[in-house]
């Protein structure tokens, strides 16, 4: 069995004419040029160091030697770009999709359309400028078995995934009648720049502070003077910055609070930069294939989502989100989504906005009848005297060898523990519905699963040592594409959920499904 | 409900082979413990004896548990694999939701004539789900009484 995607050459498609299906094509000739700059784009930082390094230490003499090496490297990587990419033909064929490529060791890969769940196209930002597109094809298989044609132009992309979702549907083969452009599909859900933008405020994120303090770390035999070694901020401010330091101890509350307010505003900025790169224009629709989503700024991803492969459906929120009712709807499916099971339906919307998609799923919120139950109380106690197990001794210790009151610490950690555990007995809950099952999580943020009888592929109920002593169990659903675990159940419920649960996958066969 | 006196024990020969496992390396341990016995100074047998005693355990007493810990059921068209001595584990994949399945025997096991039965599911959590000491006729028919489930089903 191949392994990994593979990389695409390109070459000029064909002139205008519809290729009829069986022909072997090669990819687009203008990704040859997207993959020779970002290659560039790989290669300036590396070289930049290099060339740095080389004039520091005074031997400007040496680059005139590097300079013909770098050349041939970037030669050479050219010259095998450019026969990888003769090299990489696909087939459209009758039953399956055909893949060939390789320069020293040829391989082939067929994927029969009955396995490819769907086509996604993405676009990144240089891909996009130039009218390119990435084709993806998702099989199940947990992305072992994954095709991508690097790049293909957009009008080819979107032919190419017509063409495989009308071969599934009539699985039979000729050539294919141009469709002609349905009228707009209903938006289910679309986020304008204000919801993006208000998303973005909600996800506050300090990743550029780790990355500066990184490269900080990294690269401090760039600047001057030695960043760790506070004398030399003192110094350094000792000129301009010196009436503050003459404040005293206001004045040090005062820039220590500033720093932290612009802390605060980075974390901001960063979250919101983010979030508008991801969410662009995003874009939920109810085409006849399925759920189509589309989002991104540099980046552009289209994916769709099969109906009738929502395997369950995830609500979350945040814990500063739910003061304002923004929910968060993610989708379980067999398809793919860069990486993640859960495929973002809605990342920011009222739950008036997230009823309607969940209709069109086919699956429906928990209604007013619904029998909520409580999970096993065993189940908490034991949570609170494991962690009683640990910080107990822990206090105990600080309280004997450390004189500042520090054993306080542990002992408001078993509290807040307790707190948190009583609120997760009498708020989590679980029930099932005649054709769903349902599992509440989270005090803060509450999640709700949904999970639907019929389409769960096992059940498992699993007990640790101590929970088969004092009789509860954990109930592990598997889904086709996500996880889904309830755990301290009390085991006489387990084992009635699980029967019910049986009962209905009895019915149906899973190929029935798909 | 089915309970625990539903299921089918495995096959004994299953014990054997986890004892002749257990003995393997129960002599690379004691190898290793004599070595280190003539590296300390002294007779005290401080190694050799704690590896001896677990050796013992671990030859004569865990397979018999683990054995005795396990059980499959084929009943109402559904597969149900119990595993665990500590961490004890009940699945039950119904056979509409099989996959494919595999028939795989090491050489211990095929000496033995058992084998173990892997069913392969679409999920994530339990994507297969093995069935180790089986007789190897058992777990062949078990695998055509779950293909014939399958194709009747999908007629």
């Amino acid at each position: 069995m191949v392994g990994a995607s593979m990389e695409a050459g390109t070459e000029a498609g064909t002139g205008g004419a519809p290729p009829t299906a069986g022909d072997a094509r090669r990819t687009d000739g203008l990704s040859f040029a997207v993959r020779g700059v970002t290659m560039l784009g790989q290669l300036v930082l590396p070289l930049g160091f290099l060339a740095f390094s080389i004039a520091k230490d005074e031997k400007a003499g040496a680059l005139a030697f590097f300079a013909p090496i770098v050349i041939a490297i970037i030669a050479f990587n050219f010259a095998i770009a450019y026969a990888s990419w003769r090299r990489f033909t696909y087939t459209v064929g009758e039953a399956d999709i055909r893949v060939e490529s390789g320069l020293l060791s040829r391989s082939a890969r067929a994927v029969p359309y009955e396995r490819i769940q769907d086509v996604s196209l993405e676009q990144k930002f240089l891909p996009r400028l130039l009218g390119l597109t990435e084709v993806r094809f998702e099989t199940g298989a947990g992305g072992k078995d994954e095709i991508t044609l690097r790049y293909l132009a957009e009008s080819e992309g979107e032919r190419l995934r017509e063409l495989v979702r009308s071969q599934k549907l009539s699985e039979t083969v000729g050539t294919p009648a141009p469709r002609e452009t349905p009228s707009e599909p209903p938006v289910l859900f679309a986020m304008g720049p204000k919801r993006v933008l208000t998303f973005g405020l909600f996800e506050f994120s300090l990743a550029v502070v780790a990355v500066v303090a990184g490269a900080a770390q990294q690269f401090d035999f760039l600047l001057d003077f030695d960043i760790w070694e506070w004398r030399e901020w003192q110094r350094l401010l000792a000129g301009p910055g010196g009436w503050l330091l003459a404040l005293g101890v206001v004045g040090q509350v005062i820039a220590g609070a500033l720093a932290i307010v612009s802390l605060l505003l980075l974390g901001l900025v960063t979250g919101l930069v983010r979030t508008a790169l991801r969410e662009w224009d995003f874009r939920l629709e109810r085409t006849d294939k399925g759920l189509r989503r589309r989002r991104g700024l540099l980046t552009r991803t289209d994916v769709v989502m099969p109906i009738h492969r929502v395997q369950a459906l995830r609500i979350g929120t945040g814990i500063v989100r739910r003061l304002f009712g923004w929910h968060r709807l993610g989708v379980v499916s067999l398809a793919q989504d860069s990486g993640g099971a859960n495929h973002d339906a809605a990342p920011f919307a009222q739950m008036r906005e997230i009823a309607p998609i969940v209709r069109e799923t086919g699956f429906h919120l928990p209604r007013g009848d619904a029998d909520w139950q409580r999970g096993s109380k065993n189940y908490r106690i034991d949570r609170v005297v494991i962690a009683a197990l640990f910080l107990v001794p822990l206090a105990v210790g600080c309280a004997v060898f450390v004189s500042a009151p520090l054993w306080i610490a542990p002992l408001l950690g078993l509290a807040w523990i307790t707190v948190l555990e009583a609120f997760h007995f009498s708020h989590d809950r679980h029930a099932l519905d005649p054709d769903q099952l349902y599992s509440r999580q989270g005090w803060l943020s509450p999640k709700l699963a949904i999970a639907s009888r019929v389409k769960l592929q096992s059940v498992e109920i699993a007990r640790g040592p101590i929970a088969r002593r004092r009789g509860y169990a954990t109930l592990h659903l598997g889904l086709a594409g996500g996880q889904m675990a309830v755990p301290g159940l009390p085991i006489a419920r387990a084992e009635s959920l699980r029967e019910g649960v049986l009962a209905s996958i009895g019915k149906r066969d899973f190929s029935a499904l798909l | 409900m089915e309970s625990a006196s539903d299921l089918t024990p495995l096959d004994p020969a299953y014990r054997t082979v986890l004892r002749i496992v257990a003995s393997i390396w129960a002599a690379v341990f004691l190898i290793a413990a004599c070595v280190a016995e003539f590296a300390i100074p002294g007779w005290h047998g401080v190694v050799l004896i704690p590896v001896l005693v677990v050796s013992l355990l671990l030859i004569l007493r865990v397979p018999q548990r683990r054995w005795a810990a396990r059980g499959y059921s084929v009943a109402e068209e559904r597969l149900r694999v119990v595993r665990g001595l500590l961490f004890h584990s009940d699945t039950v994949v119904p056979f509409g939701r099989v996959q494919h399945i595999d028939v795989d025997q090491g050489p211990l096991e095929r000496a033995y004539e058992i084998a173990t039965l892997t069913v392969h599911t679409a999920g994530s959590h339990n994507a297969s789900v093995t069935l180790p000491g089986l007789r190897h006729e058992d777990a062949l028919a078990m695998r055509d009484t779950i293909r014939a489930a399958i194709r009747r089903d999908t007629q």
